[in-house]
């Protein structure tokens, strides 16, 4: 097996362009262990480490561009602020030592439907963008049109991801995700949201509940048009106990879930709702104290 | 009850013997491990890092079908591949093809057939480990795919069904596909009288899922082949003499010819009890005539060794009004798999220790172990006393809530104490404290509810409740555990010990058999060896075949039992020194001891130094330890004096639910046990955490999933063990009653605390729920969407 180790990101897209089939490793999170499983046999290896755009961060105030390569301790760190939907699912993310290496630009290479980076992405707005990169050019490809498939992604063979474009957050963001322990342990499912009052829409995201990450779209509709009927945007009123369940309802209802060797499909189902529900109610309450804080 | 010791380990009053020697890091110290900052720092040579000039590589090819008939093995594509040495299946086997703990019933390479996911059909070595694996890819093996035995009624029912093995070739007390059975009947059984006689019946119907022993280091050797034909194998293994009887047939060798040494083992737990890569490695070496090493990777290894047996336990118990135990009506079927392993004598613990640490009149108790095709089950931390401890235990937290008892004092009020008959007929006779150790873990306080932060709360980081929900349990249980190996089993240990001079210096050198697994067996052997000799340097030898048998590291036994050996080697060398000192100076003296490097009388103080007395020359012998014999247990009602020594250990588990989403947090698990003499305290106290987190992995998450035969996780990405977020704080009470019988009056520690914790996790999750709970591992989907009843 090859490794190639390109130092700059035009020479990385060269190589990809040359070799297809070399598999870019990042972190390695995943890479190495497919390769330790004797999953994968790749004829050679794109090491990005040597590619230092890929390891930072930049934000204009609205959208911060970040790169596939930095590692979730640093977006924890350092993104809290501008992408608290993301830095929570990062939190989550395997253990301190997966932390240290495993990246956002890895998790969508991987494109499992229990990657935990999908659910706050697609909760946090139209506008999430993955940057792909090719000697053909630059292509912005909208994170709902990302996910085509059980660990297959929208990404062309010669392309490489360099960054993803997420807006910074207008509104409370929640993540909740369900393990059978306390630390290290992949998605039964999970569930992000996130309160656009810019825009007064609602995201969703749903991990390890189909065959690829997706939003629960009519749920989101429907809280939408619920905090909107009742000029709660405006009061920041108590939610009724009605809409909530109707939301967490709605967000079980998107899934589609299967029985496997982490829960069962009906778990998976019961266990949306909860956390749809409860992640509402904790976005709702930050939603109001932010109110009450811009009227003193 | 005694000082507070170091780590909060107690002492006890009872203390039997007085120690000759109150050596700082001998018997009693917490003395330091000498593996211990080379494993911390990474730099402990373990099994997988063995290396030879010239070696090749070994792997096996596994079965992907849980019943198959092989109708043929074509080896050639292997073999033609470059760099392929050899390539061999059962037809390669110089001597017999099957081998097994106690029954023989296991091929080496599967002969025409296979019987579970996994099982070996060919093995290739190779000059590197990708090579043979490619070659091991490269066998075509033609399979005609059979239904396979997987359920109770399926294995039950043969006529239906059919065998996992042929009937002529059942061996021991075998029949049909019943691999071992043993009945225990005590008062005249449980007859429509006694029944009568209960004023409370409870019963219940338990299932326990298939635990894995889950250790770190996985299965791995090298083995060389020698000058003389015989074979000089390096391997991580529990009990080197047992392995070489069971591998010198197959190889076609005398035992003498297969010399083996132990290599550092990365934890064991049972599961390294049966043979793996041992004959393979050997078989291989033999062929090629190069060292041949074989690594399991991860995944292998959840193949490659047995498992804690599930079971199915169905249980009556018949009280009377004010809470006294009347009966006990039980049956206990384990899946044994497709091999016997060391099924009979976890059927004979299960069925002798299966209605727990209390005494009660009558009992009816059938256990048995079936062959199927399962993976196979065998010995595992606890040994069938946990599988009944989680039952026996869900019994009496249904018993108290029928008869509106508290749960402990119900307990207590039937617990077994020194001099209490066991349903066995054997009377205890030693200390059994089991009253007490529960009442030392009620006292404790309780921890305060859990606070803001997340990691406090179930789900911990994944922020799935910000306290919805949560709700805490308190839960109670105790256990009861065999030491040593029972039913009239010839257990000894063996250990050389030489005093020298080295540099001056007296020094003693400790050789035995006994397998170092991470239990610290090598620390306690050289604390025993500074207290009976005095001396403060003590080499250990590394532990092979050169020396005689030391029993197997397991069963709880091996302080006890090489601890045994060590110090009866060490008072003969006492003994062979004294001796030289009357025969050169004409002592006369009957009080003499070693301390400090000297000969020291009681009266007439400091005679002579070691060094002195020994010249340039060294004193060593050789003993045998035996424990007091036991019985076989009588087939038809199991009374015999069957256990050389019982431990107990009580638990109290705190947990938060969130009951919404079935998720669990154990809070605190405090345990209370009587060790009679706590050798090392540290020790015994990570020996109780260590067995309490594995009992707790059973309590919430550890199971080998296995659907038609088929192992669906073999991986730590599914297989979850505990980490250190779902290990609680963990209050250890150590208890110190000298039992009369066993050397230093020490009681066999390393089990006890893996059954109650189960037990009390879960009645802990019931008393947070209300939910009946009678399975293990509890699973989220358990305590919500697919709840039992209330109860
Ligand atoms: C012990 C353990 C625990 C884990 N726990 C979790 C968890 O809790 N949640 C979770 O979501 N994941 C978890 N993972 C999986 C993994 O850590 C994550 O998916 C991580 O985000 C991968 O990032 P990486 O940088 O290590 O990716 P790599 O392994 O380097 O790459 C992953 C995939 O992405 C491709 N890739 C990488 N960079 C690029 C790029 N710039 N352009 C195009 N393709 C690219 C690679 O070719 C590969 O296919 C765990 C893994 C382990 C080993």
């Amino acid at each position: 097996m090859e490794f190639l180790r390109p130092a700059t990101w035009d020479e990385a897209l060269t190589l990809k362009a040359e070799l297809p089939q070399a598999v870019p490793i990042a972190g390695g999170t995943d890479v190495m262990v497919e390769l330790n499983f004797d999953r994968r046999r790749p004829p050679a290896l794109l090491d990005l480490g040597g590619v230092a755009e890929l390891g930072g961060w930049e934000s204009d105030g609205a959208v911060v561009r970040l790169g596939a390569s930095v590692p979730y301790t640093r977006i924890i760190e350092e993104l809290s602020g501008p992408l608290p939907g993301l830095a929570l699912a990062a939190r989550t993310v395997g253990s301190p030592q997966i932390r240290n290496r495993g990246s956002v630009g890895g998790n969508l290479g991987a494109a499992s439907p229990a990657g935990d980076s999908h659910p706050p992405l697609l909760a946090a707005g139209r506008g999430v963008q993955v940057e792909a990169a090719s000697v053909r050019g630059t292509r912005l490809i909208p994170i709902d049109a990302f996910y085509l498939g059980v660990k297959r992604h929208a990404l062309e063979p010669d392309e490489l991801i360099r960054a993803v474009r997420i807006p910074v957050a207008d509104g409370p963001q929640q993540f909740s995700k369900i393990g059978t322990r306390n630390a290290m342990v992949i998605a039964v499912c999970a569930f992000a949201l996130a309160l656009h009052p810019d825009d007064r829409t609602v995201g969703t995201g749903l991990g390890s509940a189909a065959p690829t990450p997706r939003r629960a779209v009519e749920a989101e509709e429907f809280l939408a048009g619920a905090l909107a009927e009742g000029g709660l945007w405006e009061s920041g009123g108590a939610l009724d106990g009605a809409v909530a369940r109707r939301f967490g309802e709605l967000v079980a209802a998107a899934a589609s879930p299967i029985d496997d060797v982490r829960g069962s499909a009906q778990y998976r189902r019961h266990a949306l709702a909860v956390m749809a529900r409860r992640t509402l109610a904790w976005c709702w309450a930050e939603y109001g104290e932010r109110l009450e804080r811009s009227a003193a | 009850m005694g000082a507070p010791g170091p780590r909060g380990v107690l002492r006890g009053e009872k203390n039997l013997e007085k120690i000759t020697t109150d050596h700082p890091h001998g018997v009693g110290a917490s003395a330091a491990r000498p593996d211990g900052i080379l494993k911390v720092r990474g730099e402990f040579a373990y099994s997988s890092d063995l290396w030879a000039e010239d070696m090749l590589w070994g792997t096996a090819l596994r079965a992907p079908h849980a019943r198959a008939r092989i109708r043929s093995v074509d080896v050639s594509a292997a073999l033609a591949l470059p760099g392929v040495h050899a390539v061999l299946t059962h037809e390669d086997v110089p001597g017999r093809r099957t081998y097994g703990l106690e029954i023989e019933d296991q091929p080496v390479l599967a002969v025409d057939q296979v019987r579970y996911h996994g099982e070996p059909v060919a093995v290739v070595a190779a000059d590197h480990p990708e090579t043979a694996r490619r070659a091991a890819a490269a066998i075509a093996v033609d399979y005609e795919v059979l239904e396979p035995i997987c359920t109770e009624e399926q294995a039950l029912d043969p006529a239906r069904y059919g065998y996992v093995h042929a009937p002529a070739e059942y061996r021991g007390k075998a029949a049909g596909n019943v691999l071992h059975r043993q009945r225990v009947v005590s008062g005249g059984g449980v007859t429509d009288a006694v029944r009568a006689r209960a004023d409370v019946v409870v019963r219940g119907e338990y299932r326990v899922g298939m635990q894995d022993q889950a250790f770190l280091g996985p299965e791995s050797g090298l083995a060389v082949p020698a000058e003389d034909g015989g074979v000089d194998l390096y391997v991580a293994t529990q009990w080197l003499h047992v392995d070489r009887r069971q591998m010198a047939p197959v190889l076609g060798l005398p035992e003498e010819k297969v010399r083996i040494s132990l290599a550092g083992v990365g934890g064991a737990f049972g599961g390294r009890e049966d043979l793996s890569m041992q004959i393979h490695a050997c078989l291989l070496a033999q062929r090629t005539g190069r060292p041949v090493k074989v690594v399991y990777g991860r995944e292998e290894s959840f193949f490659g060794h047995v498992h804690r047996h599930p079971a199915t336990l169905r249980y009556e118990h018949g009280a009377t009004r004010d809470g006294r135990l009347v009966y006990v009506d039980a049956r206990i079927v384990l899946d044994g798999g497709a091999y016997a392993s060391s099924s009979p004598a976890v059927v004979g613990n299960a069925a002798s220790l299966g209605v727990g640490p209390y005494e009660v009149p009558h009992v009816s108790m059938e256990a048995l172990a079936l062959y199927t095709n399962n993976p196979p089950c065998g010995a595992m931390r606890g040994f069938g006393a946990v599988q009944a401890c989680f039952a026996y235990e869900s019994q009496l937290d249904r018993l108290a809530a029928a008869l509106d008892m508290d749960p402990v004092e119900l307990r207590q009020r039937n617990a077994v104490r020194e001099g209490s008959l066991m349903p066995t007929g054997q009377r205890i006779d030693s200390p059994a404290p089991v009253a007490e150790l529960l009442r030392r873990v009620k006292a404790l306080p309780l921890p305060p509810a859990a606070g803001p932060d997340v990691r406090e709360l179930p789900g911990a980081l994944s922020n799935s409740t910000h306290g919805e929900g949560v709700v805490r349990g308190v839960g109670y249980a105790v256990g009861i555990k065999n030491v040593g190996f029972s039913e009239g089993f010839d257990d000894y240990s063996t250990a050389r010990v030489r005093l020298e001079v080295i540099g001056g210096e007296p020094a003693a050198m400790v050789h035995t058999a006994a397998a170092e697994v991470g239990q610290g067996g090598v620390t306690v052997h050289g604390q025993i060896a500074r207290t009976e000799l005095g001396v403060e340097r003590v080499t250990i030898h590394p532990a092979d075949t050169g020396v005689g048998s030391a029993g197997s590291t397991s069963a709880s036994r091996q302080t006890y039992m090489t601890g045994g050996a060590v110090r009866l080697a060490c008072e003969a060398v006492r003994e062979a020194l004294f001796a030289r000192g009357r025969a050169r100076y004409g002592w006369t003296h009957d009080d003499l001891s070693l301390a400090g490097g000297k000969v020291v009388s009681a009266a007439d103080g400091v005679l002579a130094g070691v060094a002195e007395l020994l010249g340039g020359e060294y004193v060593e012998e050789t003993r045998v330890y035996r424990h007091r014999p036991t019985q076989p247990l009588h087939p038809e009602t199991g009374q015999g004096f069957g256990h050389v020594q019982y431990s107990f250990c009580a638990h109290r588990a705190v947990v938060d639910v969130d009951v919404e989403l079935g998720l669990v947090r154990v809070v605190e698990l405090a345990a209370a046990q009587d060790v009679g003499r706590a050798v090392n305290p540290s020790a015994v106290v990570g020996q109780i955490h260590g067995g309490s987190v594995q009992g707790l992995g059973l309590a919430v998450m550890e199971e080998i999933q296995v659907s038609e035969g088929k192992v669906r996780n073999p991986s730590f990405t599914d297989y979850l063990i505990p980490t250190i977020l779902d290990t609680p704080p963990q209050p250890v009470d150590v208890l110190e009653l000298a039992d009369p019988h066993a050397p230093y009056g020490l009681r066999g520690a390393g089990e006890a605390p893996t059954l109650s914790s189960t037990p009390a996790v879960v009645s802990a999750i019931r008393a947070a729920t209300g939910l009946t709970l009678d399975r293990v591992p509890v699973r989220p989907e358990h305590l919500t969407v697919q709840r039992p009843p209330t109860g």
